[in-house]
């Protein structure tokens, strides 16, 4: 097995690019485990932790741009107030141990339907992207075509993630997940919910409940129409039970999941169902002491 | 012994201690701080030099014909040294704990899932993984046998082991069994004379030792023909006597000293690599060694016996109990393990710590094509106590009575008959200990204005800021066998000497106890302090060149191996004090070791110890056998079957996402009467750890098996709780002396993982109003959405 260590961004492309078949690794806490239970056996490894620029994030106020390998609890540490749907979602990673090791362009490299970043990326907004580098040039791949089967994503085999870009929330994002312990728990399912004042829409997020992380469209457009219809951005009043309920039901009946070791499908849908509902009740509570306070 | 260099050793060759601490005092272990900082050599850290790597190749169905076996391309992979079939096993084929029932390699057939088949040995691990997947078995694929009703149907299903193949009482299919019959038994006419009658059928899933150090050892080939084994074990002479005939070695060319061991639990009784690395050393006259990964850690040893039981009990209108009547099955799964033992067990402590007055209970385990189960912390006990204690509390509600007070009402007292007949001749306090664990402080309730999500069902998962949380609270109490029973004398050996070094008396302590981190290592050299006056003490690595100390398991080596450190202490006291009578024509008879001096308390202090030794060495070596017990008869279940009973009481206090079907244990109590503490610390410990292990099982932990595939041999998604699902426990010693017991000891490690789980299961009932029938419980029995 090759060990390749590029020094630069540029080199790590190049290597890429002549040894497609290789394994990128960043923290390096999914890579290791599928090597350790044999899942892979890589012509070559490509190491990117000399590559600083990757650990590094940006923001211009509108988006932040945040390098693919900037460990989770950077993000709970730094940019809570931007993103904060995301260090939600990064608060429930593993142990601090894969939290100081583990980053979203890992997360997004492995493309598991239960990696907890997902439901937050694809809640926070239209405008999320990858940034997919090649010696080619730069692609930015929205969010919504990024992840496009189990463990499978959009990358070309020269390309790497070189960061990801996310708008700065412009309302309140939450993100809850469902594991059988109390920490350090693969996601049964998760939810990922944003309120996104500025165009009136609303975001969502489903984890490990289909075969890809993926929005629950129909309760995003029916949220987003109720909330217009009844000026309620606006009044901020009070959404009742049966808003609630029904986007509840809308978000279980988008997901598709299996029966498997970790849970039954029924709960799943259950689950996804009930976290909906308070996701939406905290982040609506929330925007209307927000707007009250502005008032 | 080989003169060669093994690494990995040094945190076993020499504990010194410098403490005054002797028994009732709480000296730090000294295993902690290396533990802790990452420093402890284990098993897996052995090293030698030109050593090569074991592996096995394991099969990937649960039940199969073998064909043929095709090593050839495995054995060509360069750097292999030696591809292994059941052809190469030079003697006994078979072995095993209690009945020796399963082949040291697959012979013709495999029975679980993960059965070793042949075995490589090559110069680096990874070659040896490579040259595992090179080897071709052609099988014939069978359906396996994985049900209660598959198993007890053997004409239409088949069988496990053909019958003819049976070594010891099995009969179709069924591995072991017992019965038990006491007072009237249970007919229709004592039915008759309860007033209220509940009954139930109660499920337990197979729960899974999760040590963190995988099995591991080095076996050194030696120049007399034999071999020495460095490994992480339970019982080192217990395995030798399994491993030699295999081997075909005579017992004294095969020598085993203990490595650093990773925790146990139960998992390390049974051999695991033992064999499989002295075969590949001997066939190739080189150091071997064995590390499991994780995942074959999970196929490689015995889990707990899943169980199905059904219990009824009657009762009096007051509350007092009438009759109980227990069915329990027991998956013993492919081969026996102590599969035995646990249905003695479970039929024999079935009924909890009650006085019944009439009994009837069949206690069974099954040969099936799941994983092996056999020892696991509490076995047997545990499983029934989730019966019995779900019982009491539905026969509490049946009555209108509080839970605890009928348990009071019912309990087992010392002089008390068990349903074996055996009379309860030591303390049992049980009535006091479940007053003890109501009447300590409950936790504040939840506070919905400060909060904390870490405090709450789902913690950092943000799954609820107080929305659908329920709080329940649940008692339990429970009974456990100490010691082996059934007429085992399973006795211990101590070697104490005491000499002077470096101007000090110094006392070694040389057992071939294994400390699977129990404590056992501060708990002799306190024995020796105490007995002999000294500070410093040495604790000698464990191994096979002294007598057997018995198993680290069943609550027994405090009781056991520190009783024979106790009697060899006290020997080697005597001679010491005959030696300076006999010197110094000393009269008194009121002669002691304190302090370093032998004093006396009429006349002071006679003589510092190291001017009595001067340069000899005083050296006694003494087995510690508890008192006989019999087997249980075969149909009644009457018998004087244990050495000791021990029991724990707790309370859970639980807060439940009725929505999520998310649970967190706010609080787990316990009390236990530990008889007498030789080191408070440790036994706090045991009953923090034994109290966790319970909360797992009520909540977590269980591994998945669809027709008899393991689909969770990994800690991805084999749980165990975290430091976040562990709540405060608090804990209350009760030291009731027991006179049988040296210092009135009562062995402590198993009686909290008996009681705790149904107190937990209790609280989520209150909490939530169902039924909860199995455990562990997940969020899709709360939720209605299994
Ligand atoms: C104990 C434990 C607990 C865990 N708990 C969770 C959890 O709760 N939630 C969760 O979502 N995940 C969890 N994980 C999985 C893992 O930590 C996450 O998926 C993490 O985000 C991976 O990041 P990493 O930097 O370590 O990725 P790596 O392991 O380095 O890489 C992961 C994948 O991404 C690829 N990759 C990495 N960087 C790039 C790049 N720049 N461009 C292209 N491809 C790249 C790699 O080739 C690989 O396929 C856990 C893992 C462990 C070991």
């Amino acid at each position: 097995m090759e060990f390749l260590r590029p020094a630069t961004w540029d080199e790590a492309l190049a290597a890429k690019a002549e040894h497609p078949t290789a394994l990128p690794i960043s923290g390096g806490t999914d890579v290791m485990v599928e090597m350790n239970f044999d899942v892979h056996r890589p012509s070559a490894i490509l190491d990117l932790n000399r590559i600083t620029e990757l650990t590094e994030w940006s923001s211009d106020g509108d988006v932040v741009r945040l390098g693919a390998a900037v460990p989770y609890a950077r993000i709970i540490e730094e940019l809570s107030g931007p993103l904060p749907g995301l260090a939600l979602a990064a608060h429930t990673v593993g142990s601090p141990q894969i939290r100081n090791r583990g980053s979203v362009g890992g997360n997004l490299g492995a493309a598991s339907p239960a990696g907890d970043s997902h439901p937050a990326l694809l809640a926070a907004g239209r405008g999320v992207s990858v940034e997919a580098h090649s010696v080619r040039g730069v692609r930015l791949v929205p969010i919504d075509e990024f992840y496009v089967g189990v463990k499978r994503n959009s990358l070309e085999p020269d390309e790497l993630i070189g960061a990801v870009r996310i708008p700065v929330a412009d309302g309140p994002q939450q993100f809850s997940k469902i594991g059988t312990r109390n920490a350090m728990v693969i996601a049964v399912c998760a939810f990922g919910f944003a309120l996104h004042p500025k165009d009136g829409t609303v975001g969502t997020g489903i984890g490990s409940a289909a075969p890809t992380p993926r929005r629950a469209v129909e309760a995003e457009e029916y949220l987003r129409g109720v909330l217009a219809e009844r000026g309620l951005w606006e009044s901020g009043e009070l959404l009742g039970p049966e808003v609630v309920q029904r986007f509840g039901e809308l978000v279980k009946a988008a997901a598709s999941p299996i029966d498997d070791v970790r849970g039954t499908a029924d709960y799943r849908r259950h689950a996804l169902a009930v976290m909906a509902r308070r996701t939406l009740t905290w982040c609506w509570n929330d925007y209307r002491k927000q707007i009250r306070s502005a008032a | 012994m080989t003169t060669r260099t093994i690494q990995g050793q040094k945190n076993l060759q020499k504990i010194n201690q410098a403490s005054k601490d002797g028994i009732g005092g709480s000296p730090l272990r000294p295993d902690g701080t290396l533990k802790v900082k990452g420093e402890f050599a284990y098993s897996s850290d052995l090293w030698h030099e030109d050593m090569l790597w074991g592996t096995a190749l394991r099969s990937p169905h649960p039940r199969a014909n073998i064909l043929s076996v095709d090593v050839s391309e495995a054995l060509a992979v360069p750097g292999v040294y030696a591809v292994l079939t059941h052809e190469d096993v030079p003697g006994e084929k078979y072995y095993g704990l209690e009945i020796a029932d399963q082949p040291a390699l697959a012979i013709d057939k495999v029975r679980y899932h993960g059965e070793a088949i042949a075995l490589v040995a090559a110069d680096h691990p990874e070659t040896a993984r490579r040259a595992v997947k090179k080897i071709k078995v052609e099988y014939e694929v069978l359906t396996p046998i994985t049900t209660e009703e598959q198993c007890l149907d053997p004409e239409t299903h088949g069988y496990v082991h053909e019958p003819h193949e049976y070594r010891s009482h099995a009969y179709g299919n069924v591995c072991h069994e017992q019965r038990l019959v006491s007072g009237l038994g249970v007919t229709d006419e004592v039915r008759a004379l309860a007033d209220v009658v509940v009954s139930g059928e109660y499920e337990v899933g197979m729960q899974d030792q999760a040590f963190l150090g995988p099995e591991s050892g080095l076996a050194v080939p030696a120049e007399d023909g034999g071999v020495d084994l460095y490994v992480a074990t339970q019982w080192l002479h217990v395995d030798r006597q399994q491993m030699a005939p295999v081997l075909d070695l005579p017992l004294e060319k095969v020598r085993l000293t203990l490595a650093g061991v990773g925790g146990a639990f139960g998992g390390r009784e049974d051999l695991s690599m033992q064999i499989h690395a002295c075969l590949l050393a001997l066939r190739t006259g080189k150091p071997v060694k064995i590390v499991y990964a994780r995942d074959e850690s999970f196929f490689g040893h015995v889990h707990r016996h899943p169980a199905r039981m059904r219990y009824e009990h009657g009762a009096t209108r007051d509350g007092k109990l009438v009759f109980a009547d227990c069915r329990i099955v027991l998956d013993g799964g492919a081969y026996a393990s102590a599969s035995p033992a646990v249905v003695g067990n479970a039929a024999s402590l079935g009924h909890g710590p009650y006085v019944i007055p009439n009994v009837r209970m069949h206690a069974i385990a099954l040969y099936s094509n799941n994983p092996s189960c056999g020892a696991m912390r509490g076995f047997g006990a545990v499983q029934a106590a989730f019966g019995y204690e779900s019982q009491m509390d539905r026969l509490a509600e049946a009555l209108g009575m509080d839970p605890v007070e009928l348990r009071q009402l019912n309990a087992v007292t010392q002089g008390d008959r068990m349903p074996t007949g055996q009379e309860i001749d030591a303390p049992a306090p049980v009535a006091e200990l479940l007053q003890r664990v109501k009447d300590m402080p409950l936790p504040p309730p939840l506070d919905l204005e400060h909060l904390d999500v870490r405090t709450l069902p789902g913690a950092l998962s943000n799954t609820s800021h107080g929305e659908g949380i329920v709080r329940g609270v649940g008692y339990s109490v429970g009974i456990k066998n100490v010691g082996f029973s059934e007429g085992f004398d399973d006795y211990s050996t101590a070697r104490v000497r005491l000499e002077v070094i470096g101007g000090e008396p110094v006392a070694m302590v040389h057992t071939a106890m294994a400390e699977v981190g129990q404590g056992g290592v501060t708990v002799h050299a306190q024995i020796a302090r105490t007995e002999l006056g000294v500070e410093q003490v040495t604790i000698h690595p464990a191994n096979t060149e002294v007598g057997s100390a018995g198993s680290t398991s069943a609550s027994r080596q405090t009781y056991m191996t520190g009783g024979a450190v106790k009697l060899a202490a006290e020997a080697v006291r005597h001679e010491l004090l005959e030696r300076g009578r006999h010197r110094y024509g000393w009269t008194q008879d009121d002669l002691a070791l304190v302090g370093g001096k032998v004093v006396s308390a009429s006349a002071g202090v006679l003589i510092p110890i190291v001017d009595l030794l001067g340069e000899d060495a005083v050296e006694q070596t003494r087995e510690h056998h508890h008192r006989p017990t019999v087997p249980f008869d075969k149909e009644t279940g009457q018998g004087f079957g244990h050495v000791q009973y021990t029991f724990c009481a707790n309370r859970a206090v639980v807060d439940v996402d009725v929505e999520l079907g998310l649970v967190k244990v706010v609080e787990l109590t316990a009390v236990q009467d530990v008889g007498k503490a030789l080191n408070p610390l440790s036994v706090v410990g045991q009953i923090q750890g034994g109290c966790t292990q319970a909360l797992g099982l009520a909540v977590m932990e269980e591994i998945v098996v669809e027709d008899g595939k393991v689909r969770n041999a990994s800690f991805t998604d084999y749980l165990i709780p975290t430091i976040l699902d562990t709540p405060p426990i608090p804990v209350q010693i009760l030291e009731l002396p027991d006179p049988h017991a040296p210092y009135g000891l009562r062995g402590v490690g198993e009686a909290p993982t008996v009681s705790a789980t149904p107190s937990i299961v209790a609280a989520i009932r209150q909490a939530t109003g169902k039924a909860l029938n199995r455990i562990p419980v997940r969020p899709e029995h709360l939720t209605d959405t299994l």
